[in-house]
């Protein structure tokens, strides 16, 4: 027996470093659709949208004579220069809708999480329910609620509540559209995070002595921190470059960064200045993005 | 400062009075009355769904009961909440903070109560469960009997009155089971705090209690020290639960000097009355395996005074240190004989006359109407109703 072995393995040896190697690069095979959209539609694109960021007019001052590729780093400083207050404004306006988004969507997840019972997959179809309608569709509505007659709007006026004495047209409904559109995408992940966490850790934070809110701050909350991280990526990163709200919602000057790109694109048609703002503001996006998540997924993260 | 450090003043006994829980119209737990010395290793053994979390989870305050009260000495903490007892939990799978390190694991209880100065405390503490080199690593990174022992150190450091411990080996192999048996018997010893502590499994809380409680369906059905309950079960559902016994029902025919008399099946049997656990007529006779001798009928030898069976052996199993004998009486029960290998002499084989018999001291007498099957392991039960042959269906 011992003596057959070693021939045996000799023989089979190279098949089975075939098979192995073609084991071996199956999962890869698996990322090709992937890549290759990515490819197609990413990574060309960005590409083609870097060199037309640094494109020059043809005939100086009338884009209609069209562009041609140079290497104008001086759009990057025109854009920033003409348009960094919409930029502050997009990141502000999605700052705050963000956090919004999170003080409702946190209550909502962790009642569907922990206390919803046979209710819970109703919850969560709820939830996700506003996704059947479409997102301009649903933005329109909010247009309709936040109308200077709605009710919503004249009973806050009632109360005193409004500083212009209304709601449409200025940076706070703005805000409350972003906020309202993007919550599913908060309230999911979060969900997901709470959903896991073993209640009996929660019963042992009541018996080592935490009140309900302590054993809340130091174990659910640290517990469902890759929700929160997950959330608010989810609904800052869209939030920041979303047109649809401002436009609707806002004044001309609530403009942020979204509709100014737009513009640029398609009215003004100054395709290199409307490349840079673009990249500009996923250079930006990114590296909020990188900082959060370095503070976030430090310690605290699981 | 001294509060944490020290167990100030006696420690307190924990009663039950009459704590009832129904989830609907299901009675998990049904009116017990409990006592539990201060400083003792108090176990209670019930098989699964008996009660027994639901029981640790109200002391705990983590469930609250539907009737009864539960003190501490003289305080009554039925409606406190949980972090406004003096109780702390071992809990069935540790449910250790995985976000935490073990040093803040075992310091939360100290930290929720506003103590500044945890490092001695903690580190002490990690001596006593001989984990001070794991003080940075996180739960994950633990082994199980590792995890274990962060589990009653977190609890332990808070010196409670009582100390909960739900299963707490359930989760480990046999022989990490047995070790941690020891350990925590070492540190209950040290510490002097009542340990609860709720298994499933026998001779674990024979092995670990001073006082253990054998409950069933809701209820306590006795209780006493480990070598009291084993040799005097008073219900055919602890005579079962806690080992094996030979039952047979039958009938009182006379009470005189402290003895009660049984026939059963034109047998006569002699039981202490102090060991007889009802009044009434109708009396289960009950005997341990390893209490009985058997003979071949042939050199059976001087059987005055002692209760005697007859019977032929249908099963012999040599395993060392004892053999196990399967004894078929004439109408059909099978005995269980646990025989020590002293003599070659004392071998009988299959198929063998023998008699059984066994002192009357360590008889014991039933109420009439137990279930004889009461506590049996379903397994073994399972096994014995096999022995019939196969039905083809
Ligand atoms: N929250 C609950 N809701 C309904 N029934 C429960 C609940 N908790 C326990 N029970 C039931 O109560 C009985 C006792 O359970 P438990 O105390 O967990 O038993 P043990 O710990 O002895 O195995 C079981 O039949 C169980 O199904
Ligand atoms: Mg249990």
């Amino acid at each position: 027996m011992p003596a057959v072995v070693p021939s045996a393995a000799t023989a089979h040896g190279s098949d089975e470093a075939t098979v192995r190697r073609s084991r071996r690069s199956t999962p890869y095979l698996l990322l090709a659709p992937g890549l290759g959209w990515l490819a197609v539609f990413f990574v060309v694109p960005l590409f083609a949208s870097l060199a037309t960021s640094l494109q020059v007019p043809l005939v100086e001052g009338d884009p209609d004579q069209g562009y041609t590729q140079g290497f104008a780093v001086q759009n990057y400083v025109n854009a920033i220069t003409e348009y960094w207050p919409q930029f502050l404004k997009s990141f502000l306006y999605a700052g705050i809708a963000t956090l919004l988004a999170l003080c409702i969507a946190y209550p909502l997840a962790y009642f569907i999480a922990f206390h919803a019972g046979k209710w819970r997959n109703i919850m969560l179809i709820l939830v996700v329910a506003p996704f059947f309608c479409s997102f301009l569709i649903r933005t329109y509505a909010w247009k309709t609620i936040l109308a200077d007659q709605s009710p919503v709007t004249q009973f806050l006026n009632a109360l005193h509540l409004l500083p212009d004495d209304r709601i449409l047209n200025t940076p706070l409904a703005v805000i409350t559209g972003i906020a309202y559109n993007f919550l599913p995408f908060m309230t999911l992940p979060l969900y997901a995070a709470l959903e896991r966490i073993d209640f009996r850790l929660i019963e042992a934070g009541g018996d080592l002595y935490g009140s309900a809110w302590t054993t809340f701050r130091k174990v659910t909350f640290p517990l469902s921190l890759p929700g929160v991280v997950a959330g608010t990526l989810l609904t800052f990163i869209p939030a920041v470059g979303d047109f649809i709200n401002a436009q609707l919602l806002g004044s001309v000057k609530d403009k942020m960064i979204g509709n100014v790109i737009d513009s640029q694109f398609r009215i003004v048609r100054d395709y290199p200045m409307a490349s840079a703002l673009s990249f500009l503001l996923m250079a930006a996006t990114l590296t909020i993005v990188f900082l959060y998540i370095r503070r976030a997924g430090t310690d605290d993260l699981v | 400062m001294a509060r944490t450090q020290v167990v100030t003043g006696q420690v307190e006994d924990l009663h039950l009075v009459g704590l009832t829980k129904r989830f609907g119209t299901m009675t998990a737990v049904d009116a017990l009355d409990l006592t539990i010395p201060a400083g003792s290793f108090f176990a209670l053994l019930g098989p699964s769904g008996c009660g027994k979390t639901t029981t640790l989870r109200m002391v705990a305050g983590l469930e609250d009961p539907t009737e009864g009260a539960i003190l501490i000495g003289e305080q009554d903490v039925t409606q406190l909440r949980p972090y406004q007892r003096p109780v702390n939990t071992v809990f069935q799978s540790y449910a250790l903070f995985p976000h935490l390190d073990i040093f803040e694991n075992v310091a939360f209880g100290l930290r929720r109560r506003g103590i500044k100065d945890v490092k001695k405390p903690v580190e002490d503490m990690l001596e006593l469960v001989e984990l001070g080199a794991m003080a940075r690593r996180k739960p994950g990174q633990l082994s199980g009997g590792q995890q274990q022992r962060v589990a009653v150190a977190r609890a332990l450091i808070n010196q409670p009155d009582v100390l909960l411990l739900d299963e707490p080996l359930g989760a480990l192999d046999l022989k990490l089971r047995r070790q941690m048996q020891i350990e925590l018997k070492r540190i209950q010893t040290e510490v002097g705090i009542t340990f609860v502590h709720v298994t499933h499994d026998q001779e674990e809380a024979m092995t670990m209690a001073d006082t253990v409680a054998v409950m069933n369906n809701g209820r306590i059905e006795q209780m006493g020290s480990p070598v009291d309950i084993y040799e005097n079960p008073r219900t055919a559902f602890v005579a079962n639960f806690l080992g094996q016994s030979n039952l047979l029902p039958g009938q009182v025919v006379g009470r005189e000097d402290g003895v009660t008399v049984i026939s059963a099946h034109n047998a006569t049997f002699r039981i202490p009355t102090a060991r007889v656990a009802t009044d009434g007529d109708s009396v289960v006779v009950g005997v341990r395996p390893e209490k009985v001798t058997v003979r071949a009928k042939d050199r059976a030898g001087d059987l005055s005074g002692r209760n005697v069976l007859e019977g032929v052996v249908t099963d012999a199993s040599f395993t060392g240190l004892s053999t196990q004998y399967l004894v078929r009486t004439a109408w059909g029960q099978e005995l269980q004989v646990f025989s020590q290998n002293l003599s070659a002499d004392d071998i009988v084989r299959l198929g063998d006359d023998v008699v059984v018999s066994w002192d009357p001291i360590h008889s014991f007498g039933l109420d009439g109407a137990s279930d004889l099957h009461a506590g049996m392991d379903k397994e073994l039960l399972a096994l014995q109703s096999g022995d019939e042959p196969a039905q083809v269906g």
